[in-house]
C-alpha cells in the first residue's frame, strides 16, 4: 500500500506542475460546455422563404401572411417566376420556395381545393426537413380559417382527428436541454480518455517506464496509481460541467446526484481503462493520439449525441451499444432531465460496469513489465 | 572463491533469425565492477535488459543474486538498481521528489528516506537545488544523480548502461570515483561503456562482437592477451571484424 502512496503523490505532483493542462483540463469543460450546445442547436427558426405569387388576390396575400406571421419564416422575396425563385435557392438566399398557382383564390372559391407548390433546398436536411414541416402547418392553420371551409354548409366528410401533444420531460422540447447533458459526457470522455492515454505513452516515450519496470512495483500498484488520479480529475471535471450547466442552462438534474455520481464514477473507470488500452498498444504520444481520436470519433459520432441511436439502421446501432459513451449519454439524459431512478437504468449499469472490467482487463493483461 | 552475483549459460536472445544475444555465458563475483564492452549494436544493452529481467532470454540460463531471470525476474528486480542509457528520472520532478519517489517505491521506509536523502544531497553538493526541477540540472549532475537514485535502496547489484555518455572527463572522473566507492560498500557493478579509458578502470571487462562473448579477463590481461598498449588497440583488434554497426 505504501508504494502506491508514493506513486500517487508523484502522479499528483506531475499534474499539479504542468499548469498547460491543468488549465485546460478546466477551461475545456467550461467554455466548451457554453460555446457547443448554443451552436447545437437544430430548433429551426429563420427559415428564408421566396414566393412566386401567380395569382395576386386577396387568398394568396392572406396566405402569405398567416405563414410569415408564425414567426419562423422571413420572406426574402416575392419573385415573379419560379425560375427566379429558385435562383434564390441557388445563391442560398432562401431556403423554400412557395409557389401559388394562377387562379387560387378562384379554385379555392369555386372547386374548393387548389393545390400549392413548395421546393425546399435539401441541402440543410434538417433545415429543409423541419422548414418544410413548419410551412404545411402554417398553410394548414390557413386553410383551416378559410371561409369556404368555415361557412361550409355540409360538415366536413369526416369528422377530423385534431392532435394535441405535450413535450414530457422538456415541455419546451429546447434543443439544449437535450444536448448539454451529452455535451458533459463527451467532455468527459475526452479529458479522461486523451488525457490517460497520453500521460503513459509519455512514460514510455521519455523513457521513465523503464525504470518503472525494473523496480519491484506491482503491475497492479503502478495501473491504480495511474488511474486514481485521473479519476479524481474526471470526477472534479464533471461537479465543474454540472456547475455550468446549471449556472448558464439553469438545468439541475431532476434525479439523484447519488446515481449521477456512482454512475460517472463507473463510466470514468471504463473510459480509463480504454485509454490505458490504448496506451499499452502505442509506444510514442503520436501513435496514441491518433489511436484514440480514431476511436473517440467513432465513440462520438455513434453515440446518439447528434443524431438518435434509434433510428439508425440494426448494424450501426450494434456499433453504438459498443460504446460506452453511448450507455452514458442516455443515462445522463435520463437521471438529469427524466429523474430515472436505478431501476430503469440498471440495464446501462449493466453495460458499463462490462465495459469497465474488459477493457481494464484486457488492459492490465496486455501491460507487460518484461517484454 | 567470491561469491557470484551473476550467472550466465549460453544466453540467448532472438528476435526473428536476428541473435542480439548469442549464447553468452559469464559469471560475476560479488563487489566487482564488470565492464561490458561492445560496438554500437554488439548487443550489450540487450544483455543486460535480459539480466534486470526488462526482457525475456530466447534460450540460455541466468541467475541474478541468486534468482533466475525466468521466474523471479520480480524478486531480481528488489535486489538490484539500474540506470539507462535514456536518462530517466522524473524531469518534471524536483530533486528531493526524485528520491522521495525512487525510495518509496523500493519501499526504504520514510524516515530513513528523508535522512539518507539529506546525506546524499550533501555530498553530491546539491542542497540548494533540491528544489529544482531535474530538467533544469546540468546533464553531468543529472548522470551523478541517477547514479545515486539507483543505489538509494542498496541495491546488490546496480546495472549502468553507458553511464557517462555525453559527459565532461572531469564528470566522468567523479562519475568513476562514485562507482569505485559503491564497489566498496559491497555493490556489485556491472557497466557497459565504449570509453577504453573506462574499460581500464573495471577488475574485468567483457568485449562482445556481433552478440557474442569474444573476450572477458582483466583488462592487463587482456592487453598482454592481444599484445596491445591500451585497451583501446585490444578493442579495435577484436571490434574490426564485427559486421554489424551503427545503432
Amino acid at each position: 500500500m505504501s508504494v502506491l502512496r508514493y506513486l500517487l503523490k508523484k502522479e499528483f505532483r506531475q499534474i499539479f506542475r504542468d499548469k498547460t493542462i491543468l488549465a485546460m483540463m478546466f477551461a475545456m469543460p467550461t467554455v466548451q460546455l457554453i460555446i457547443l450546445p448554443l451552436a447545437m442547436n437544430f430548433d429551426v427558426k429563420q427559415v428564408n422563404l421566396a414566393v412566386v405569387d401567380n395569382d395576386h388576390s386577396s387568398y394568396s396575400r392572406q396566405m402569405v401572411n398567416t405563414i410569415v406571421a408564425s414567426g419562423y419564416f422571413r420572406m426574402v422575396a416575392a419573385a415573379p417566376s419560379f425560375p427566379a425563385a429558385l435562383q434564390y435557392i441557388e445563391r442560398e438566399k432562401a431556403d423554400l420556395v412557395l409557389e401559388i398557382p394562377a387562379g387560387f383564390e378562384r379554385n379555392l372559391v369555386r372547386e374548393g381545393q387548389q393545390k400549392v407548390g413548395i421546393s425546399i433546398d435539401a441541402i440543410n436536411g434538417t433545415k429543409a426537413a423541419i422548414g418544410g414541416n413548419y410551412l404545411l402547418t402554417a398553410i394548414g392553420d390557413f386553410n383551416k380559417d378559410l371561409p369556404v371551409n368555415t361557412n361550409a354548409r355540409v360538415a366536413p366528410a369526416a369528422g377530423l382527428i385534431d392532435l394535441t401533444w405535450s413535450n414530457w420531460y422538456n415541455p419546451l422540447a429546447i434543443y439544449k436541454f437535450y444536448v448539454v447533458p451529452a455535451v458533459l459526457v463527451l467532455l468527459l470522455t475526452l479529458i479522461g480518455g486523451f488525457m490517460s492515454a497520453l500521460n503513459i505513452v509519455r512514460e514510455k516515450e521519455v523513457g521513465t517506464i523503464e525504470q518503472i519496470n525494473v523496480t519491484p512495483i506491482r503491475k497492479w500498484e503502478f495501473i491504480l496509481g495511474k488511474l486514481i488520479p485521473f479519476w479524481l480529475m474526471g470526477l472534479i471535471v464533471f461537479t465543474l460541467g454540472l456547475l455550468v450547466a446549471w449556472g448558464v442552462y439553469g438545468i439541475w438534474p431532476v434525479g439523484s446526484f447519488a446515481l449521477l455520481y456512482l454512475f460517472a464514477a463507473i463510466y470514468l473507470v471504463a473510459l480509463l481503462g480504454f485509454g490505458l488500452l490504448v496506451s499499452t498498444y502505442t509506444s510514442n504520444q503520436l501513435q496514441a493520439m491518433f489511436v484514440a481520436f480514431f476511436f473517440m470519433m467513432i465513440f462520438m459520432l455513434m453515440s446518439g449525441l447528434f443524431t438518435s441511436v434509434d433510428s439508425m439502421p440494426p448494424w450501426a446501432r450494434l456499433i453504438a451499444n459498443l460504446t460506452p459513451i453511448t450507455h452514458f449519454i442516455k443515462i445522463m439524459r435520463m437521471i438529469v432531465l427524466k429523474g430515472s431512478g436505478f431501476v430503469d437504468v440498471q440495464r446501462e449499469f449493466g453495460y458499463l460496469v462490462v465495459f469497465a472490467l474488459i477493457l481494464n482487463g484486457w488492459a492490465i493483461l496486455n501491460y507487460r513489465k518484461t517484454s | 572463491m567470491a561469491e557470484k552475483v551473476i550467472v550466465c549459460k549460453e544466453l540467448t536472445k532472438r528476435f526473428g533469425d536476428f541473435y542480439a544475444v548469442n549464447k553468452i555465458s559469464f559469471e560475476v563475483n560479488k563487489g566487482e565492477i564488470f565492464g561490458f564492452l561492445g560496438a554500437n549494436g554488439a548487443g550489450k544493452t540487450t544483455a543486460m535488459r535480459i539480466l534486470c529481467g526488462l526482457s525475456h532470454p530466447s534460450s540460455g540460463e541466468a541467475q541474478v543474486a541468486g534468482y533466475d531471470v525466468y521466474q523471479q525476474a520480480e524478486s531480481i528486480k528488489k535486489n538490484i538498481g539500474y540506470m539507462s542509457q535514456k536518462f530517466s528520472l522524473y524531469e518534471n520532478l524536483t530533486v528531493a521528489e526524485n528520491i522521495e519517489f525512487f525510495g518509496g517505491v523500493y519501499r526504504v521506509p520514510a524516515a530513513e528516506i528523508e535522512e539518507r536523502s539529506d546525506a546524499l544531497l550533501q555530498k553530491l553538493g546539491l542542497t540548494g537545488e533540491a528544489k529544482k526541477l531535474v530538467g533544469a540540472l546540468p546533464l553531468g549532475w543529472k548522470q551523478k544523480l541517477a547514479f545515486s537514485v539507483a543505489i538509494f535502496h542498496r541495491p546488490r547489484i546496480v546495472f549502468l548502461d553507458e553511464p557517462t555518455g555525453g559527459v565532461d572527463p572531469v564528470t566522468r572522473r567523479q562519475f568513476w570515483d562514485m562507482i569505485y566507492e559503491a564497489a566498496a560498500s559491497g555493490i556489485t557493478v556491472f557497466v557497459t561503456t565504449h570509453y577504453m579509458d573506462e574499460a581500464e578502470y573495471c577488475d574485468r571487462v567483457t568485449i562482445m562482437v556481433d552478440g557474442k562473448v569474444e573476450a572477458l579477463d582483466a583488462p592487463s590481461r587482456l592487453k598482454a592477451q592481444f599484445n596491445a598498449n591500451n585497451m583501446d588497440e585490444v578493442f579495435y583488434q577484436l571490434a574490426r571484424g564485427a559486421k554489424r554497426s551503427g545503432d
